[in-house]
């Protein structure tokens, strides 16, 4: 009896399974494929960079990382001062952008009525479509002066006597590459941050709102922790845009491959220095070298990417005990 | 028998929806009063206005006259935080602050009302606990995160947090609704010990659990209160035909 059913029942299913089976097998393959290509493909770009910059490596080895000389006429070259001007410049990004962005999408998601929120999330959108170039003449014709007259020049007065702030108010410089990288990086992390804020279950706010919270104690018990992690990896985006951000920090940064503890001399960035000096390389090694900054910026995008990674995993991984379905 | 929460023709909307059409009744101390009724009746909306909980959804209003200890809740120099400190809450499902510890989220009401001293709030949170029938199964892991409980802890887990403030008044909507029927079971033994000192309004659509738990009954239908009586004279004697018609089964 109990057997007949199984055959009666097993039948039909197995017919209906040997049916779907091709067409999900094509499926996977088709994803699977799409997965291969990509992972190929950076597999590629990293082996020609190793490959082209062998030269460089062989001949300048560790002493390319910590050296500062870069001179083409003698065939010296060294990047520290590019790796310096990108992750600082990026630092300065994130520092100033991180609570700027945090703060317009709780505004956006938490304070403003409807009608204001959804045009202004726009318009923060916005501002990630303009071209990066744009953001660079903008900064040379507008920003820069600014921040010259404004905010280097009364600084300078009051606090040249400490090294960060010393030096003539150039404009150009570190901060300036900073600050417009913050620019352009805030409408990435507002609008991650304004839709992981967005998705804080209803049910969350409300249990902190019964207990008695005012509207900062809910996002404060509530809101944020919930989204601490997704905030954090919004920030991480907006950080690998601004590392390897080229143009418009090329035309504020200053272009002088230079190590100085002051904010407002110039510099210079791994990204930069790729593009302003490709054309002119015409040694073998020059070129070389440049790939060899190529691949030290993908490396330094990697390990500040690891890092953030872990800096999430230790503050948002939460109390022992892990979550029960 | 004292009354401590007085409504009085209470009217609800979301939006343009009206909910609640006037609404009045008296809710006595120390008892269980359940509110009953199909879905959309507006038993959630009439307890989410018992704490001023209904006028944070977007778009939402209140007319009426609700007492609460005699305050009007609804009074403008009331701040509705304030309302909301005193009166404990629980949700339909467990929400326990899921980056917070066990002994956090039960703290946490407390810490909302400046409370840091750490022996207050661990005395607290003990007590607590304790009175959710919940403090044996965790007590060896008060540092773990309330996530780490099945559903029916975690929602015990709230009603702790609840608690913890010392409420005179505590509201649930549909509290068991979520749980398994071990985890309702001491869900509403729990009810039960509580009503000793807390006044209990609870929200269920399932009639048994009113019958069982309950010392007066509501039965509402489209946001109008059809019979609200002693909870065996509901089950046993309805005098609206609706009533009857809906505990016996026949709609809804």
């Amino acid at each position: 009896m109990d057997k007949d059913i199984k055959k009666k029942s097993t039948t039909p299913r197995g017919k209906s399974n040997a049916k779907k089976i091709p067409l999900d097998k094509i499926f996977q393959a088709i994803t699977f494929t799409a997965c291969l290509g990509v992972i190929l493909l950076l597999g590629f770009i990293i082996f020609k960079l190793f490959m082209e910059s062998s030269l460089s490596v062989d001949k300048f080895g560790f002493k390319f990382i910590t050296s500062m000389e870069w001179d083409p006429v003698n065939g010296e070259f060294g990047a520290g001062a590019y790796i310096f001007g990108t992750i600082v410049s990026s630092l300065i990004a994130i520092l100033i952008a991180t609570p700027v962005s945090v703060g317009i999408a709780l505004y956006l998601t938490e304070i403003a009525p409807p009608w204001l929120s959804t045009p202004v999330g726009f318009l923060v959108e916005l501002l990630a479509a303009i071209p990066s170039v744009i953001y660079g003449l903008w900064g040379i014709f507008v920003f820069v002066p600014f921040i010259r007259q404004y905010i280097q020049k009364p600084i300078g007065d009051l606090f040249g006597w400490i090294p960060l702030f010393s030096g003539p108010p150039l404009g150009i410089g570190m901060l300036s590459a900073g600050l417009i990288l913050a620019i352009m990086i805030i409408p990435i992390i507002t609008a991650i941050s304004r839709d992981i804020i967005s998705s804080v279950p209803t049910l969350q706010r409300e249990g902190a709102m019964a207990l008695g919270a005012t509207r900062w104690e809910v996002i404060k018990y509530a809101t944020l922790p919930f989204a601490k992690s997704g905030i954090l990896g919004g920030i991480i985006l907006g950080m690998g845009r601004a590392l390897g951000e080229t143009m418009a920090v090329t035309m504020v940064i200053g272009n002088r491959p230079e190590i100085k503890a002051s904010l407002f001399a110039p510099a210079h960035s791994m990204a930069a220095v790729i593009a302003n000096e490709f054309t002119e390389a015409t040694d073998d090694i020059y070129l070389s070298a440049l790939i060899e900054v190529g691949l030290l910026l993908f490396l330094v995008t990697f390990i500040m990417n690891g890092l953030a990674r872990f800096f999430i995993w230790s503050v948002a991984r939460g109390p022992k005990g892990g979550i029960r379905q | 028998m004292e009354k401590v929460i007085q409504v009085n023709d209470v009217k609800a909307w979301y939006g343009s929806l009206q909910t609640l059409k006037g609404i009045s009744l008296e809710i006595s101390k120390n008892r269980v009063t359940a509110i009953i009724g199909p879905s959309g009746c507006g038993k959630s909306t009439f307890i989410r206005c018992l704490n001023r909980m209904h006028e944070v959804v977007p778009g939402a209003k209140v007319e009426g006259k609700i007492l609460i200890n005699k305050t009007d809740i609804y009074s403008t120099q009331v701040d509705p935080v304030e309302i909301r400190r005193r009166i404990g809450m629980v949700f339909q499902k467990p929400n326990p602050f899921p980056t917070m510890t066990i002994y956090n989220n039960v703290a946490s009401g407390l810490k909302l009302n400046g409370v840091n001293n750490k022996k207050v709030l661990g005395e607290a949170v003990e007590k607590s606990l304790r009175r959710a029938a919940l403090w044996d199964e965790v007590k060896d892991r008060l540092n773990h995160s309330g996530m780490s409980l099945s559903g029916g802890q975690q929602q015990r887990l709230c009603i702790a947090r609840a608690l913890a403030v010392e409420p005179d008044i505590l509201l649930m909507d549909e509290p068991a609704s979520a749980l398994d029927p071990i985890s309702t079971l001491r869900i509403e033994e729990l009810v039960q010990e509580l009503k000793q000192q807390y006044t209990i309004v609870i929200v269920t659509h399932n009639m048994q659990q009113a019958a069982r738990i309950s010392d007066y009954t509501a039965f509402f239908l489209n946001g109008e209160i059809i019979e609200y009586d002693i909870t065996e004279n509901i089950f046993t004697k309805p005098k609206d035909k609706r009533t009857e018609d809906y505990i016996t089964g026949r709609f809804g």
